[in-house]
């Protein structure tokens, strides 16, 4: 018999609830679905109760209670063919029984009586009510931790937690009352002249801790559940950004690459706004551009780096705040980079800006074909009034260093009063 | 330096793909180098030879220490605790064999904690084949090889902070000198570039350079081990 086997083909994710088995049964399927739910032998569990029935009916109370509070299970695939019971396997159980009580009455016990016995059946019974109301439970948050409208989540939790509460309420009742049943028959201080008081305030801390111990296995199994299941979540929720990411843009960047694969600078200039963007993503931005240094620059880089397919090496060392002087800054370092683009005739420009307590600096280099500064500068509106003269208005200073052949630097520095800002370190590898 | 040098490296990285790039990359070069060696200029009779490749950290682990190449390329992103994992088992085997990461990120912190277990530079995967072999030549040399961006992120780290205690000045701080040269690498300066623009030799300039590695290295800045435990990579 090994039944546990068929029980566990549903995915083990799954909660394992008690059930009566109707498709492996000798009377109503309980002791197999109890070998199933707890991985015993079913033959085991039938000999166990067949045992206890000696016990003044024992085993035919728990079984009775069992039956009346356990749910059919109905496994999916066997419903349609219940296998037939062999009743000749009963006769082992018959005889083992049989023999229980032959032994029992040669040697003379007699401690149980039809009284105990009801009151253990009534522990069983609190028992299998709160246990396998535990199951339920967990399922109502697999469903909530999959996508529905909020408002059913919550509601339906609502709902499944005051019937869980009652029939919770309701199992440790009967547990309660039948250890203090059990506690008055047995008592051992009930004629030893204790104070009634104190009979009645030890039999309500055995009560309790018969509850207690019921409902424990249950309560850890509960906190571990709600701990996974928010991880689950969490999960999902990630996923589900991810995944809408992913299909935002990284889809269709490919697809616009796809239909621009002729064209290498559209591919690029496609494919590192992409880069730019899921960096971001990954890497968090450190601020809003009109707020932050490195993130108005990094934004100014972006820019250029989208309009004329080319590649900006930004490395940033420390953070400001952005006023009026320090967005002046962005703008020049931003027509150093245009200028860089347009005229250098290269793929890469390097962007370094450092903020050092009493200044910041910008440095935008590239490796072109440079230009002489002395014949091009007076011509030249972009250099003269959006670098230079930009710079000066607002107390700051550029140089412009470059040679034929040999690249550009474009250098901008702007005074800050120190003890203004403080200095951020984590802006260092934005 | 010879002009008929031959450097073995071996390649670690999860992406076939990459290491397929980059093998090609290599061995092309390889091929167009020979005699065109022009004397002065960085290396250039530097040829590379790529010895091996794997694609996990067991297979490097056992394939480096079979092949005791002169430099390893590993990634950064591995399953199975990537090239931290590769370097912590090798290091201290072979301490011969030279590490130069290689990462598709150029966030620094994420390159930190394989440079304090041992890497001696970090790159990126966007370098250009030249650069490639240069940086391998220079790791070869036991000097270091360091991106904008890590050279950014170094400055940023040794920042002279008012709250931060030094403990030792001889590793926790940066000389002026070398503050210059992680200035102008930021700023995108070749090593070339940074000894004419500062008056001194190239082989100064690495010098600086591999100071400033033995220092993020061996540092115990905060800003360093912050970095490092936030990315779990202590």
């Amino acid at each position: 018999m090994t039944s546990g086997e068929i029980i566990t083909t549903p995915p083990p994710a799954l909660p394992r609830r008690l059930y009566r088995r109707l498709d492996d049964r000798f009377l109503a399927g309980v002791a197999s679905g109890i070998a199933a739910h707890l991985d015993l032998s079913t033959v085991a569990v039938r000999i166990g109760f067949v045992v206890l029935l000696a016990f003044n009916g024992l085993g035919a109370l728990i079984y009775a209670a069992f039956w009346a509070v356990l749910p059919v299970q109905q496994p999916p695939g066997l419903l349609a063919k219940p296998p037939r019971r062999d009743l000749a396997e009963l006769l082992p159980f018959a005889a083992i029984g049989a023999g229980v009580l032959l032994v029992q009455s040669l040697a003379g016990w007699g401690g149980f009586n039809a009284v105990q016995g009801w009151l253990v059946a009534l522990i069983a019974a609190g028992a299998g009510i709160i246990w396998h109301q535990a199951h339920p439970a967990r399922r109502q948050r697999w469903s909530e931790a999959l996508p529905q409208p909020p408002w059913l989540g919550r509601v339906l939790a609502e709902s499944d937690r005051r019937g869980y509460l009652l029939r919770f309420i309701g199992g440790g009742l009967l547990v309660a009352v039948g250890t203090i049943g059990l506690i008055v028959v047995f008592s051992p201080v009930r004629d030893a002249g204790v104070p009634a008081i104190l009979t009645g305030a030890l039999v309500a801390l055995a009560a309790l801790t018969g509850v207690g111990l019921v409902v424990s296995p249950m309560l850890w199994r509960i906190f571990g559940q709600l701990r996974t299941e928010r991880e689950a979540r969490i999960r999902e929720q990630e996923r589900a950004e991810l995944a809408a990411m992913v299909h935002d843009q990284v889809l269709h960047t490919l697809a616009l690459i796809q239909r621009n694969a002729a064209d290498a600078k559209a591919v690029q200039r496609l494919a590192r706004g992409q880069e730019r963007s899921l960096r971001n993503w990954l890497y968090k931005p450190t601020g809003s551009p009109a707020e932050r240094l490195a993130a108005a620059l990094e934004e100014a880089a972006a820019e250029v780096e989208d309009t004329y397919a080319i590649t900006v090496e930004t490395v940033m060392v420390g953070d400001h705040a952005v006023d009026a002087r320090v967005a002046a800054l962005v703008a020049a370092a931003r027509e150093a980079m245009v200028n860089a683009a347009r005229h250098a005739k290269v793929r890469t420009v390097s962007l370094y800006a450092e903020v050092e307590p009493e200044q910041v600096s910008v440095f935008v280099r590239d490796r072109g074909v440079g230009f002489d500064p002395s014949t091009v500068d007076g011509h030249r509106h972009g250099v003269r009034g959006s670098i230079l003269g930009r710079m000066r208005r607002h107390g700051g200073s550029a140089e412009i260093r470059s040679e034929p052949g040999a690249g550009t630097e474009v250098r901008l520095s702007l005074p800050v009063r120190a003890g203004t800002e403080e200095r951020l370190g984590d802006g260092g590898t934005t | 330096m010879s002009d008929e040098r031959r450097l073995r490296v071996f390649l670690v990285d999860d992406h076939a793909m990459f290491r397929a790039g980059v093998r090609a990359e290599l061995s092309r070069r390889g091929a167009a180098m020979p005699g065109t060696a022009a004397p002065g200029a960085e290396g250039p009779g530097t040829q590379v030879d790529v010895v091996g490749e794997a694609s996990t950290v067991a297979e490097a682990i056992t394939q480096i220490a079979l092949r005791e190449p002169d430099v390893v390329l590993l990634d950064v992103h591995m399953p199975d605790g990537g090239g931290r994992a590769v370097l912590d088992a090798v290091r201290r085997t072979h301490p011969q064999v030279r590490f130069l990461a290689l990462s598709v990120s150029d966030a620094a912190e994420d390159v930190i904690g394989l440079i304090r277990a041992g890497a001696r530079g970090y790159v990126t995967k966007t370098i250009s084949p030249d650069e490639l072999v240069e940086a391998i030549r220079r790791v070869a040399d036991g000097d270091a090889v360091f991106s904008p961006r890590l050279a950014g992120f170094v400055l940023d780290a040794f920042a002279a902070r008012p709250d931060t205690p030094v403990t030792d000045p001889e590793l926790d701080q940066l000389t002026n000198r070398e503050r210059e040269v992680l200035r102008l690498l930021a700023r995108g300066y070749a090593y070339k570039e940074i000894a004419k623009e500062l008056f001194i030799s190239i082989k100064t300039v690495e010098t600086h350079v591999s100071n400033v590695l033995r220092k993020l290295q061996m540092s115990n800045r905060y800003e360093l081990s912050r970095w490092a435990a936030d990315r779990r990579l202590v």
